[in-house]
């Protein structure tokens, strides 16, 4: 993928996080430690795949090149994606799996929320839709986070142990790049530290309520929106995408 | 006989379609439930815009269908459904009658205000009423239940599990 326009570049970020964090929500089908929690990520998991399509079909349009939201999902290569690297992080035990939802949550739904006021009408909509439903997404993951956080001592250090090992991947929703200063510039997308400031209170708040502690010295890493992603990555795509590499076109 | 003349009035297609039932919640139409928000006629084609209830919905794809079967059934041809996303669905599209079958068939309609009490947030004064006895001592057991749009409550009066159709 060589175009840089900044709209498509964007409209892949917001797609991509809600298609992997699905992707990665959705293996606890069936698994999860009890039956309201399995209903409530499948739940969850279905909302950020219809998410995914509204922001990818949009995608498409503006590439122009034959291609829909299904095939920007299912052939394109791992350097092609643009989802941060907090969401492609592996599931690992429940506390991690909060752990990134509460992180992710705590931007999306205000970013969200910002969104519905952009220039662009169609990123305005998609937004108005998808923030609905974040706000519940959010309202769950703080719960959880709290409950588990100021829970046993079991689940209080699993979930510390999870922050600890999450943080690093939170600067990277909030920085912002080439895309962020021309789309602000026009203002389809909001002004990034006001997204920032908004995700740091909330999330210095809930943590502080679940007593736990941010660590200190972490050094952030980003990579994902320029199609640098983590070692498990690949192995989520190999997964999500063989059904529709194996069989192109299939329909049922 | 001219085209014209062989077109439904706006009003039959409305009846027809509040005979639609929702593919999930069948005691309920997809008028009733708000999601038909247009119809009207654009030259010989009939044009039916619908929203999406949530956006990863199951039931939207066949919802389409079902509006676009039952049209047909009528004898029209040309059958264009569009999807309108903003105003974005909203219980508050729900009809009256809506509710009332809502409750009949074991499902607390949505209450304004009414929202699980998260920790951050203050608790809700608002209470959802159980639909089996009628107590409004009730709560929350999970924010996500048998479907997107409902939430999984308990009533601590009769003591009965039931669904909630959430505020949204």
């Amino acid at each position: 993928m060589t175009a840089s326009n900044p709209l498509f570049e964007f409209t892949l970020h917001m797609g991509d996080n809600a298609l992997i964090l699905g992707q990665r929500v959705s293996a606890w089908c069936g698994h999860a430690p009890i039956l309201e929690e399995d209903i409530a990520l499948a739940n969850t998991g279905l909302d950020l795949i219809g998410q995914t399509k509204l922001w990818l079909s949009y995608a498409a349009e503006i590439e122009n090149k034959d291609r829909d939201a299904d095939d920007l999902a299912f052939r394109r290569d791992g350097r092609d994606f643009r989802n941060c690297l907090l969401v492609e992080q592996p599931n690992g035990d429940y506390a991690q799996t909060m752990m990134r939802q509460f992180l992710f949550d705590a931007w999306h739904h205000p970013m969200l929320a910002a969104l519905t006021n952009s220039s662009n009408k169609r990123v305005a909509e998609i937004a108005e839709k998808s923030e609905k439903e974040a706000a519940y997404h959010l309202e769950r993951s703080t719960d959880l986070l709290i409950r588990l956080g100021d829970g046993s001592q079991e689940s209080h250090d699993r979930m510390q142990t999870a922050l600890d090992d999450l943080w690093r991947f939170t600067g990277e929703l909030t920085s912002a790049g080439d895309v962020e200063t021309s789309l602000g510039k026009e203002n389809v997308i909001p002004d990034g530290s006001a997204i920032s400031d908004q995700y740091a209170s909330y999330i210095q708040t809930a943590l502080r309520e679940a007593t736990l502690t941010i660590p200190e010295g972490v050094g952030m890493r980003q990579g994902g929106k320029k199609g640098i992603h983590t070692e498990d990555f690949g192995y989520l795509l190999a997964e999500m995408q063989s059904l529709p590499r194996a069989y192109p076109d299939a329909a049922w | 006989m001219s085209l014209a003349a062989a077109k439904p009035s706006i009003d039959d297609i409305w009846r027809w379609l509040n005979d639609v039932p929702d593919p999930e919640i069948p005691v309920v139409s997809v008028v009733d439930l708000g999601i038909v928000r247009e119809a009207r006629w654009q030259d010989d084609a009939l044009l039916v815009t619908v929203t999406p209830t949530y956006s990863g919905c199951p039931a939207t794809a066949v919802i389409s269908f079902e509006i676009e079967e039952a049209l047909r059934r009528q004898g029209i041809e040309k059958i264009k459904i569009e999807t309108q996303l903003s105003p974005a669905w909203t219980t508050k599209w729900i009809s009256a009658a809506g509710r009332e079958k809502l409750k009949a068939y074991g499902i607390a309609p949505p209450v304004d205000g009414a929202s699980c009490a998260g920790a951050l947030k203050l608790p809700s004064s608002v209470n959802v009423t159980c639909p089996h006895c009628g107590a409004v001592d009730t709560e929350c057991v999970s924010q996500f239940g048998s479907t997107p749009c409902k939430a999984h409550y308990r009533c601590k009066t009769c003591l009965e599990p039931f669904d909630y159709f959430k505020s949204f």
